[in-house]
């Protein structure tokens, strides 16, 4: 049997997820025995290849990177997982919804109260735009596999992605694999 | 007092006469999940958890504040209510900014704990992302609206065991608060005894203690089921 090819992407998120996906530790190996690993922020690879199998996506789309990504990942991926609560909610990402649009987040971020040089790096292709709204995934492009968690822990991944590596369908049910937080 | 004989869940069940149908089934050892219910507090049917189909009803019936009757037939898990309990739980997760991994709540959360019994892996509906207050006038708690379901139990338990009446609800619909005194800040409220009942009763992270951490915010419901008991049994018991 060839290896499914696998993909993870970090969007608007901290890198926890990815933290705990590391956290696998020996299982690792396990998964590196199953999966050829095409697109990753833990592998230099530049552009998202096509006929993926399966795409864990950790954070949510809060910029304009993130918004074209993933359409792409939607169109090129089998089994499109929301990773962690940014991705399933919108989570920490998400709390400045309620403040207003981007302008009102960065005035408060970067302009109010600083004394030097008070700016927002808004040169085209330098740093990329603000969406209006942060969104989790399933907002935007279809999703196959919800994995809450802030982070979801390692033991939660391992008994997700050891049934995607099977083949097995994936049900997600009880404490262990379903708390927020 | 007489005793009425009922089925709930195909299961023969008897209880006294003004029991709710939440308490024959809880007595029965049938579990149905709650929210706005506390135990000791009366019943108001705020959060919908409880809805159970009624033979006979052609409505669904909020099991704790329905009387059981005789010869009555109650149906606690039926697929149509399973549906419609997970809906109610993404309601109240898409009505604010419950975010699990910011809430001093987290791990000891009655909303975070339906959540996971009715199996919310995500939620269908928009969030509203409403931008709302918290509160932290007062020199012992604070009260995060992001946080709140609109159960009332701090209502309840504030008027019905403290006797005080601090909260009330202000408003209707998507607009309602809970809110100390007359709309003032907490830390204003004169009524307020500072029991810190009110804390003990909030079912998610909306009033908490404050200065405490996460794992120090479990709330006490031990010490109401004590107040409760010494009230209805004149049993001092711990």
């Amino acid at each position: 049997m060839s290896k499914l090819r696998f993909a993870s992407v970090w969007m608007g998120g901290c890198s926890g997820c990815h933290m705990s996906f590391l956290d696998l530790d020996e299982f690792l190996f396990d998964l590196a025995d199953k999966v050829e690993v095409v697109y990753s922020p833990v592998a230099d690879v530049k552009t998202y290849p096509e006929n993926v199998d399966v795409c864990l996506v950790e954070g949510a789309i809060a910029n304009r990177d993130n918004l074209e990504l993933i359409h792409t990942i939607r169109r090129n991926t089998r089994v499109v997982a929301a990773f962690g609560d940014c991705a399933v909610t919108g989570n920490v990402t998400g709390m400045r919804n309620p403040l207003g649009g981007p302008e009102i987040v960065l005035d408060v971020a970067y302009r109010n109260g600083q004394v030097l040089r008070p700016q927002i790096p808004d040169d085209e292709g330098v740093v990329p735009p603000l969406v209006p709204k942060v969104s989790p995934v399933h907002v935007v492009v279809p999703v196959d596999l919800y994995i809450p968690g802030c982070p979801p822990s390692a033991k939660r991944i391992r008994a997700v992605l050891e049934r995607v590596v099977a083949g097995q369908p994936v049900e997600m049910i009880g404490r262990d694999l379903l708390k927020f937080g | 007092m007489s005793v009425k004989t009922l089925t709930i869940d195909g299961k023969a069940v008897s209880a006294a006469e003004g029991d709710s149908v939440l308490e024959a089934a809880r007595e029965a050892g049938i579990e149905i999940p709650t929210l706005c219910h506390l135990d000791g507090l009366t019943d108001i049917g705020a959060c919908r958890m409880c809805l159970v189909e009624v033979t006979g009803s052609n409505k669904l019936l909020p099991a704790c504040s329905t009387r059981v009757a005789e010869g009555m037939e109650v149906r606690t898990n039926t697929e149509q209510l399973r549906k419609y309990r997970r809906m109610v739980v993404e309601l109240l997760f898409a009505e604010r900014n419950h975010i699990c991994a910011a809430c001093v709540a987290n791990g000891h959360c009655e909303l975070q704990d339906v959540g996971i019994a009715v199996g919310m892996d995500h939620v269908r509906y928009d969030y509203l992302y409403p931008n709302l207050k918290v509160d932290v006038t007062h020199p012992l708690y604070g009260m995060d609206q992001n946080r709140c379901i609109l159960c009332a139990r701090c209502v309840r338990v504030c008027d019905e065991i403290e006797g005080a009446h601090t909260w009330d609800v202000l408003g209707r619909g998507v607009k309602a608060r809970v809110t100390t005194d007359l709309n003032q800040p907490w830390g204003e409220a004169q009524s307020c005894t500072s029991c810190g009942k009110c804390v003990m009763a909030c079912p998610t992270g909306a009033i908490f203690k404050l200065g405490s951490t996460v794992e120090e915010s479990v709330k006490e419901r031990g010490k109401l089921a004590f107040l409760k008991t010494a009230r209805d049994k004149k049993q001092w018991v711990l």
